[in-house]
């Protein structure tokens, strides 16, 4: 099982925590802070794997991460989990990330937060991993942006079509729903 | 009007997006907070807004803040608001934010059921993955309950996208819900076979996990995992299936040797598997040569280039070997060099891992030598987590096993002092405890262990020279009790007693300072001794001035309970220097007032003590009284407010937390309590197995040895020391060796002095008695109570292969539905459940029959034993011995099933139901697939007699073609011993080995049992026959055939026939089948109507093809094999299973 994913940046700011089991708000920050301090004191050319704090898990537990550019992504694990597997998964999910987004960067994470958390949905749910295959994963990912895109072309056209709008006036809005739509 | 209100809501909905928010959050990097709470009070305007679209982005931005630590729970009912959303945009922003916040006791997620429900059924794929996603996070039991069947349901849907995730969220349902785990198995269980991969690794994943807490209750799914381990091409899937069998093997010691083979093909294809086959505790060696083989490659230093990943290697090499290690010591100690070199390693993970190896690592020989390398890195380790682990690891090894590995005690305890002068660690509480357990329980120590802590106690000053160290002060604890308890072996009391009452005392915390003025009494004591002897009374009185003088400095101490103990002794010093005074001899007196040994108490103790009979601990003693009652007693609050607590009824139900609370309490007075002493973990064995320790001779050790040298660290002394005596001894032994071969120069002469000293050479410095812990008299032996109660798996140890009760289906909405009016989508709904029905019928049934394969790869032989000593009859009649299946207890289930084929019941009742109780035993033969000529036996044992069995020895009289397999070196009439020894009420299970040369004939082998019936006051010799019958159906294996192979089979022509007929078989016909497949390994190859065709081949590589076919009472069998003499047997066999109905 996962216990939590984190994704933070060099100077530990969380750009993605997704906990699964509950925390209270503060110990979740607390956890943030404290694999922060765990990962990044460690060199670059040592190994991926590191013995859980005291706040998460406990001896059953390690962390997994990988350091990319900017980013730690931290897998909080019990022992069901492998290893090695693990490391594979990050670099899917970063993989996938990297597609979605188009050459992804810290910035596309930061202001996309949501759109992340998709993703993520698509690969690990519940703690529990629940696909691997990264086009099956982009498959199900865009599927889903279509039908979002879909729904806000019909409130569109359903504005345009409502009799008692001035269109003109409209015609504003719907640029920046295109834009904002196509932005997501 | 109405344009300006839409043109409203649009321009706000365009206000600020989680775009906007995360921009002016970076915007603001000043004055971040208040720029949030300003956004906050934005979003508490933007969710009283009617438009959902608002409310959506409203919602969007709290799950942002949520992630930087804001509380947003108080918006929990507007999430559910979105979440009902019926565009797909809005429901999954709303089922995000409700999976990051909310939890079990979120009040909300009672309202959400319903539209969760609607959901999961809803037409829209995605719709129902989002509802489903969004519950895994956060089910409660009531969701599980309420929901397990319509997520059951959906792991039948068309879509593979929504069965692997419903299969996946199943896993949550049953922790939260085990009641349904039961009737959901079996579709679980179809879902391994689902033609989607994906689906296919849920399922997997989902086992996995479950498997993972109850291995025994999945041992059945062991060959459909084969299977699929075999075919699949999913790495996900295969380590998830290898960590699986690393959980089954130590149950199925025969998976192992089966797994060797596409194991080792796995490793050859992605050396990426090796990480998880570690999990392979299994018994084969080959399995632990390859990973040694692996970790050789991961640990020798290559490819500089590809440091990380080495690094990577190196970590998964340790690993696997601490798995090993468990199973295979040697072949890990042989690495010992190997791993001391990884201490070193700059990487924490690696050093970590390394200290985990080293504690399986050592013997006595190497402890010393490992121990000092280990104090070395104490020194030089940066870092207080490292070297906190350092020094925990270092008394994890050396207190291991009850001090198993110990030989010096002396080298211990001054391990133990030089590791109190380490700055800064957590850990003064785990030395101080060592501390106190070693004086306890070796006393040959203790006068050594006195000494040392009274220079600690002198040296006070060092420990707790700064703040920083206060961890350590804890050591004082131990110094000062064991000083006072011990003070008889101080050389110099009264300069300890003065050290214990010096003014610097009082900045200790309270604890310790009450500590310190108990054993100050106690010391006082001991002085009052000494100098009673002598004529002159000054001493004595000046001992007493010096407590009176110091005490009142411990009677104002802010601590209650230094304050109460200083007092009380205080006013009993004053009393004896009144007594002083006037010439009266008081030492004995006040010794008295400390005498009695305390013996250490095993923590368990209290538990284990047996709850007498007849006494009911939950009734009351008093009958409660009633609410309003203990409420009108409640006394005014005159003093103080919380008064009223105080006078609170004792009886009154303290609610859990508060109970755990106080345990906790308990425990942690325990701990500090010198009296309750940690037991290691396997003090318990020790215990049972420790001969009187009273008996043993507790030598006094001469301190020849200076307390400290200059220069070196004491513990090095030691070590040497402990060097040159094993030197002296091993010369000695060398010499006495010598001698004794000259004596007989005719004997063969050993090697063994040139050899490295093996482990029983080592002998202890000097004889210590390690007192155990002290048990209640009639403790339960069993050590069930370190598993954790609150453990949610637990609950799902639940047996899978019991046919389903009714009582137990899940939860169906039907009868709620009918109260409600239905709305049309739930009529839809209904029918689909409706229309599960069925099914769900179908799917038990198929249950049942796949338990009937995997039931008759089995024999079950009755065996009757010839009871022939009619001497010891009735004694034996007391003592009776039973050996019975394993599983009977399932197969009385599975009788059951087939009610109406009464007559076979008796094979397995009878045996069991006997009227005199006579010996019975019921054993397994099962042939050997990988040798033809081998069969493997399983027999349990069970010892239904009062008394302790032990020296079992099995032995059977070997015909010309049918040979037990004895050990090489034992002659063939040697018996075999049975591993084991056998309390009362135990059963076990034993496996022979026999080799067959010719399997076409049954034949019988008779055998005895041999065993030593051991009571409290005598012990006899008792011996049991027995007859193992070895059926021609005991060479057969199920093997599945399908019906082209059959036909070709049966067209080859080389198969003589032969036939049977039954008459008066009155039985259904599947029936009839099903016994056929359960008693004769048959499977069945195809069935039309009264019809069917059956297969089945021996360990040697027989086929044998029947024809089963049915007509009123007679049943007539035609019968093919290649060899007619088998054939013949096993139609013989048939016959009679169907004549004894």
């Amino acid at each position: 099982m996962i216990k939590a994913i984190l994704i933070f940046n060099n100077h530990g700011k969380p750009r993605l925590s997704k906990f699964y089991e509950h925390y209270n708000e503060d110990t979740e920050q607390q956890i943030i802070r404290e694999t922060f301090h765990l990962v990044s004191k460690r060199d670059e050319n040592v190994c991926n794997f590191l013995e859980g704090g005291m706040l998460i898990g406990g001896s059953d537990y390690k962390l997994i991460y990988r350091h990319y550019a900017t980013l730690y992504f931290v897998f909080c694990v019990d022992s069901s989990e492998s290893e090695l597997g693990i490391l594979d998964l990050i670099q899917v999910f970063v993989e996938t990330l990297d597609k979605c987004f188009e050459n992804v960067c810290e910035l596309d994470l930061i202001f996309h937060v949501d759109k992340v958390h998709n993703i993520l949905a698509e690969m690990v749910m519940g703690g529990m991993v629940l696909e691997t295959n990264m086009n099956e994963i982009i498959t199900q990912v865009d599927a889903q942006n279509k039908m979002e895109k879909s729904e806000v072309m019909c409130f569109v056209t359903f504005i345009n079509q409502c009799p008692c709008l001035d269109i003109c006036s409209m015609q504003g809005h719907c640029f920046a729903f295109h834009t904002a739509s196509a932005s997501r | 009007m109405a344009l300006k209100i839409v043109k409203g809501s649009i321009d706000r909905m365009f206000d600020k997006n989680l775009q906007d928010l995360v921009r002016g959050i970076r915007n603001h990097k000043e004055d971040e907070a208040k720029y949030i709470s300003t956004c906050i009070d934005e979003i508490k305007q933007e969710l009283k807004q009617d438009n959902i679209a608002v409310k959506a982005n409203a919602v969007c931005k709290l799950t942002y803040l949520q992630m930087l630590g804001y509380d947003v729970s108080w918006a929990a009912f507007n999430i559910v608001e979105v979440m009902s959303s019926s565009k797909f945009t809005y429901k999954r922003i709303g089922y995000l934010a409700a999976s990051q916040c909310f939890h079990e006791s979120t009040d909300v997620i009672m309202l959400t059921t319903n539209q969760i429900r609607k959901d999961l059924s809803s037409p829209n794929q995605y719709d129902t993955g989002v509802a489903l996603t969004g519950l895994s996070c956060f089910v409660t039991p009531d969701l599980a309950r309420d929901l397990a069947n319509d997520i059951m349901t959906l792991m039948s849907h068309t879509k593979p996208y929504i069965r692997k995730k419903a299969v996946l969220i199943m896993y949550k349902v049953f922790l939260k819900y085990p009641e349904s785990l039961r009737p959901a198995f079996p579709r679980l269980k179809e879902k391994l076979e689902d033609p989607d991969p994906g689906v296919q690794s849920a399922a997997v994943n989902v086992i996995c996990e479950l498997a993972r807490r109850n291995p025994k209750n999945y041992l059945s799914l062991a060959p459909l995992f084969f299977k699929l381990m075999t075919s699949s091409t999913n790495n996900w899937v295969l380590i998830k299936i290898i960590k699986l069998f690393g959980a089954l093997t130590p149950l199925e010691p025969r998976l192992g040797k089966k797994l060797i083979e596409p194991l080792t093909n796995l490793i050859h294809r992605k050396i990426h598997i090796f990480s998880s086959h570690k999990m392979l505790c299994s018994q084969s060696h080959l399995i632990v040569s390859l990973s040694r083989i692996a970790v050789l490659i991961s640990l020798s230093s290559g490819m500089p280039n590809h440091s990380a990943s080495i690094q990577v290697m190196k970590y998964l090499g340790l690993l696997a070997m601490s798995k090993i290690l468990k199973t295979h010591p040697k072949s890990v100690q042989s690495h010992k060099d190997l791993i001391l070199q990884c201490l070193d390693d700059k990487d924490e993970s690696i050093r970590l891992r390394a200290l985990d190896l080293l504690y399986g690592m050592v013997s006595k020989k190497n402890l010393m030598e490992i121990v000092k390398k280990l104090m070395l890195h104490v020194d030089k380790a940066e870092g207080t987590t490292y070297r906190d682990e350092l020094l925990t690891k270092i008394i994890d090894i050396c207190s291991q096993s009850n001090y198993q590995y110990i030989t010096n005690f002396e080298w211990y305890i001054s391990i133990l002092v030089e590791l109190t002068r380490l700055e800064g660690t957590r850990h003064g509480h785990l030395i101080a405890s060592q501390m106190l357990d070693v004086a306890i329980r070796v006393r040959a120590i203790r006068v050594f262990a006195v000494a040392q802590m009274a220079t600690l106690l002198d040296n006070a000053h060092l420990l707790t020279g700064n703040m920083q160290r206060m961890g350590i002060c804890e050591v004082l604890y131990a110094a000062a009790w064991i000083c006072g308890e011990f003070s008889e072996h101080l050389e110099n009391p009264m300069q300890t007693l003065e050290a214990m009452l010096r003014p610097k005392v009082a900045t200790l915390p309270g604890h310790i300072q009450a500590v310190y003025v108990q054993n100050a009494a106690k010391l006082f004591a001991t002085v009052l001794k000494n100098q009673e002897g002598n004529t002159d009374s000054t001493a004595a009185q000046e001992t007493s001035q010096l407590m009176i003088d110091r005490l009142p400095l411990f009677v104002q101490s802010a601590n209650l309970e230094v304050q109460e103990r200083a007092s009380c002794i205080l006013q009993l010093v004053k009393y004896i220097q009144k007594l002083q005074q006037k010439d009266v001899e008081v030492a004995e007196e006040v010794c008295a007032l400390f005498a009695g040994e305390l013996n250490p108490v095993a923590p368990k103790a209290q538990k284990k003590v047996p709850v007498p009979e007849g006494l009911d601990l939950d009734a009351w003693i008093n009958e409660p009284p009633s609410e309003s009652e203990s409420e009108d007693e409640q006394p005014k609050a005159i003093f103080a407010k919380e008064e009223p607590k105080h006078s609170r009824p004792r009886h009154t139900e303290v609610d859990e937390k508060e109970l755990a609370r106080r345990r906790e309490a308990r425990k942690q007075e325990q701990a500090n309590n010198p009296f309750y002493i940690k037991a290691s973990p396997s003090s318990q064995k020790a215990y049972q197995e420790a001969p009187g320790v009273e008996h043993i001779p507790v030598v006094q050790i001469d301190l020849s040895v200076p307390l400290k040298v200059p220069g070196l660290p004491m513990s090095d002394q030691y070590v040497k020391l402990e060097e040159e005596r094993r030197q002296k001894e091993r010369a000695d032994k060398k010499k006495k060796e010598k001698k004794k071969r000259k004596e007989k120069r005719s004997g063969r002469g050993r090697k063994h002095d040139s050899g490295p000293e093996s482990e029983e050479d080592i002998t202890p410095a000097h004889m210590v008695d390690i007192v155990t812990e002290e048990m209640p008299e009639n403790a339960l032996p069993s050590d069930d109570d370190d598993k954790d109660p609150n453990d949610p798996h637990k609950a799902l140890d639940i047996d899978l292969d019991k046919p389903l009760a009714d009582s137990e289906k899940l939860p169906v909405r039907a009868h709620r539905a009918a109260e409600a009016p239905k709305s049309p989508a739930e009529d839809g709904e209904a029918e689909n459940a409706a229309s599960q029905e069925p099914k769900k019928k179908s799917s038990k049934e198929k249950r049942e029959k796949k338990k009937d394969k995997d039931r008759d790869r089995k024999v079950r032989i009755k065996w009757q034993k010839d009871y022939k000593s009619s001497k010891h009859k009735k004694k034996k009649q007391k003592k009776e011995k039973e050996e019975k299946e394993k599983k009977k207890k399932k197969k009385h289930h599975h009788h059951h099933h087939h009610s109406d084929g009464g007559g076979e019941e008796s094979v397995q009742n009878g045996t069991v139901e006997e009227e005199e109780p006579l010996p019975v035993s019921v054993y397994d033969i099962q042939g050997n697939l990988q040798d033809g000529s081998q069969v493997v036996v399983s027999v349990i044992f069970e010892n239904k007699c009062d008394s302790f069995l032990k020296s079992m020895e099995f032995n059977v009289l070997d015909s010309l073609n049918s040979k037990l397999q004895r050990p090489e070196g034992s002659g063939p009439h040697d018996g075999l011993t049975v591993p084991f020894q056998l309390p009362p009420g135990v059963s076990n299970e034993a496996r022979f080995v026999f080799t067959v040369q010719s399997i076409v004939m049954p034949q019988k082998l008779k055998g005895t049992l041999t065993f030593i019936v051991k009571n409290e006051d005598s012990s006899t010799h008792e011996k049991l026959d027995f007859k193992l019958h070895f059926t021609c159906t005991s060479y057969l294996i199920t093997t599945p055939c399908y019906s082209d192979a059959f036909a070709k089979l049966l067209e080859s022509g080389d198969l003589k026939c032969s036939s049977v007929r039954l008459e008066g078989v009155i039985m259904p016909f599947h029936h009839l089948l099903a016994r056929i497949c359960f008693h004769h390994h048959f499977s069945v190859v195809e069935r039309i109507d009264s019809c069917a065709s059956m297969y089945s081949r021996s360990i040697q590589g027989h086929h044998v093809c029947l024809l089963v076919k049915t007509s009123g009472q007679t049943v007539s069998i035609d019968a093919k094999c290649d060899e007619p003499t088998l054939l013949g047997n096993v139609l013989d066999e048939i016959k009679q299973t169907f004549s004894q109905c």
